[in-house]
């Protein structure tokens, strides 16, 4: 008897497994998300600036935004977004399985991913590289002036090799001091046994703001190899790929037109034509990609445009106080670039 | 003639094995040896309980809301409160995490009802944890039934997460390992190699393989239009890798029954299923309480190993707060904590199972 109701407990426990199975269709990307009335956006599993849970497990970051643009453009609501986390082995197959209709995850845009994978780079949301934090008390100013230095290094990271070439190139010598996770290589930076930490620049930030204290650390402004960080999607949705695209190309036109979440409203009777083209009122709008003509003002008025996004998750309104650089439009020097909304 | 007919009065043992002297003696000094050994423990627990006790209680910050609130040297347990729902429920929307609370109290209950033999009519308990504990609770946490909002499985994290996925790899891996034990005994060449493949299968592969093939692997070999939740994937993976190892426990404890517990069970003109289920697994059961709990302990840790397929159980939880760069430097609490609630748990469970040993103790070991 006691097995025979045991039997019955794990058959029902199964069904109740198998149950959560959910039954999705095979049609355009944009369809399925409509239907199913939000888009499932892949993120990291935390990484500050980019993509995190905050106490109350609402997902912000800069990466993070970028879903919120595209649901505002398709859904007219930012907050149709289903953030699932995703390591990052497993990122590209959700992504080819359909699992997730987009990926942004501070995932580089290199060629082998782009054309080996089935997957399309849509563009580029922060400009990466790695660089060099060293103590402020070092007195050094660049990285040309470290020659011996030790440096911490997290292990089989591509750091370490870009590492060997930039002091080869530069005929300087080094001594690595190698770590297993990036919160030891900082805390080895913080007790003094090694005189500069080497990582992504956006990674430094955020791993300046874990020292005792930040202020005593700067990062060096060179960057020594190109990494840019941007959203993907599955190849063979051309509309959708577009869509993604005019999201991320909304938010760069949008701070060029000096357009904010805040004086949108107030521009919306402006006269100046690339102002009304940008909120729909003229020109193209989004019947092409069959979102509604005023997708772009959506973005721009609910998630705000890129300078806004940028400062509240890594810029001066983070803690993380990253300047913008060579993420700066191009026109303030940087090369942050869209095509224009015509 | 003396004939001395009254007892001497019995006398108390000697001073120096009596009273806490005695215990002293016999237990913490009865060789020089002990004696060296035990003031060393002593001097260790000297040295290293006091700046504990200082870091986690004395000096350590208790409340407010962030990490200005930390302003002594000692541990900051303010981000541990300041992060208390998302250890307990994951992201589990505010507005339902009642039906989360329901499903815990409902599992203590359950729990209570069938573990503590004082209990009455514990099997109607055992019934109901096998069959309406798992409905309710999944209808409660998973919703969409009788007007409840569908929570969906990404929501779901941090201990409770924990808690279901080791329930249900439990009750899952315990009959179906029983199942296979027995199978793999079995006279019948295609049960016996069939048994014996899957046990070796699931017991060969790494748990975390295991996790990986079925969050990566498994998506892209079932046709699209069908879409297996990654937290139901993680379940099936974790309960038939269990299952596996729960077989190999009670094929020990078969063995171990003396071949004259079977030919009794046969003499009796029982058929094999009611002398298995009269004779010999009430005894392979209670011999092997202590595997079976060793494989449950391992399970309940084990299901930290979902964060490499992006499920967020409490350790998950944990690493994704420390990550925040409003709270730096807090590593050491939140590992602590969940160590800390890890342990309690698996303690809890061994206690349990000694108590279970004890009572089941018919006092022939053989």
């Amino acid at each position: 008897m006691k097995k025979a109701i045991q039997l019955a407990g794990a058959a029902l426990a199964l069904t109740a497994a198998s149950s959560l199975a959910q039954a999705s269709t095979q049609t355009s990307t944009l369809e399925n998300v409509k239907e199913r009335g939000y888009i499932q956006c892949g993120v990291s599993t935390g990484l500050p600036g980019f993509s995190t849970p905050d106490e109350k497990g609402n997902w912000t970051g800069i990466d993070v935004d970028v879903c919120r643009a595209m649901a505002a453009a398709t859904l007219g609501n930012a907050d149709k977004v289903k953030f699932i986390p995703l390591t990052a082995k497993e990122r590209f197959t959700a992504l080819q399985s359909g699992e997730i209709d987009v990926l942004s995850r501070n995932t580089t845009w290199t060629q082998t991913r782009d054309t080996s994978l089935g997957l399309n780079f849509v563009g580029v949301n922060y400009y990466d590289g790695q660089g060099f934090m060293v103590k402020k008390n070092l007195g050094v100013s660049s990285a040309l002036e470290l020659d011996g230095a030790t440096v911490c290094i997290q292990a089989g990271t591509t750091t370490e090799l870009n590492m060997a070439d930039y002091f080869r190139e530069h005929s300087m010598t080094y001594q690595p001091l190698v770590f297993d996770t990036s919160a030891q290589s900082v805390q080895g930076f913080e007790s003094g046994r090694c005189d500069m930490l080497t990582s992504d620049q956006s990674q430094l930030y955020a791993l300046r703001t874990k020292l005792a204290k930040p202020d005593e650390a700067i990062v060096l402004p060179e960057v020594i190899s190109k990494e840019p960080l941007g959203p993907v999607v599955r190849q063979g949705d051309d509309q959708w790929l577009n869509i993604a695209k005019w999201s991320l190309y909304a938010l760069v036109n949008g701070e060029e037109l000096g357009l904010t979440s805040d004086n949108i409203d107030a521009k919306m009777t402006t006269d100046n034509p690339a102002i009304s083209r940008f909120i729909g009122k003229t020109g193209p709008g989004g019947k092409a990609l069959n979102l509604p003509d005023d997708f772009a003002y959506q973005i721009v008025k609910q998630v705000g445009n890129y300078d806004e996004i940028f400062e509240r998750n890594v810029g001066a309104k983070s803690p993380l106080l990253i300047k913008r650089g060579i993420n700066a439009l191009w026109k303030d020097g940087g090369i942050v670039y869209a095509p224009p909304f015509r | 003639m003396i004939v001395n007919d009254k007892n001497i009065p019995s006398r108390p043992a000697p001073a120096s094995t009596r009273g806490i002297a005695g215990w002293l003696r016999e237990n913490l000094f009865s060789t020089p040896g002990n004696s060296v050994l035990t003031f060393m423990g002593l001097a260790f627990l000297v040295w290293a309980i006091p700046p504990i006790f200082q870091w986690a209680v004395l000096q350590a910050d208790f409340i407010g809301v962030n990490k200005e609130a930390c302003t002594s040297e000692g541990a900051c347990w303010v981000f541990v409160s300041a992060r208390f729902q998302q250890f307990m429920y994951g992201f589990y929307p505010d507005t339902e995490l009642w039906r989360v609370n329901i499903f815990f109290a409902q599992m203590t209950a359950v729990l209570v009802w069938v573990l503590w033999d004082k209990m009455p009519r514990r099997t109607w308990g055992g019934v109901w944890f096998l069959t309406g504990f798992p409905l309710t609770s999944f209808i409660l946490l998973h919703g969409g039934f009788l007007g409840l909002e569908t929570v969906e499985t990404h929501k779901w994290g941090g201990l409770m997460l924990t808690l279901v996925l080791s329930l249900v790899g439990m009750v899952i891996a315990l009959p179906i390992g029983i199942l296979l034990a027995l199978g793999r005994r079995s006279d019948m060449p295609a049960v016996s190699s069939f048994c014996t493949v899957f046990i070796e299968i699931w017991r060969g592969v790494p748990l975390i393989t295991i996790l990986f093939m079925a969050s990566v692997m498994l998506p892209l070999f079932i046709p699209g239009d069908i879409e297996l939740d990654k937290l139901a994937r993680a379940m099936i993976g974790i309960s038939l890798f269990e299952a596996a190892l729960i077989a190999e426990v009670i094929r020990g404890g078969l063995q171990a029954m003396p071949k004259g517990q079977y030919e009794a069970a046969d003499a009796m003109g029982l058929s094999y299923w009611q002398g298995m289920r009269l004779i010999i697994m009430p005894q392979v059961l209670k011999i092997s309480i202590p595997g079976i709990v060793n494989t449950f302990v391992q399970l309940f840790k084990d299901t930290s190993l979902v964060l490499i397929i992006g499920l967020f159980d409490l350790l998950a939880v944990m690493q994704a707060g420390i990550t925040d760069v409003n709270w730096p430097n807090i590593s050491i609490e939140a590992f602590v904590f969940t160590g800390f609630v890890f342990w309690a748990f698996c303690f809890g469970m061994s206690r349990y199972s000694v108590a279970l040993e004890r009572k089941l103790d018919t006092g022939h070991k053989s």
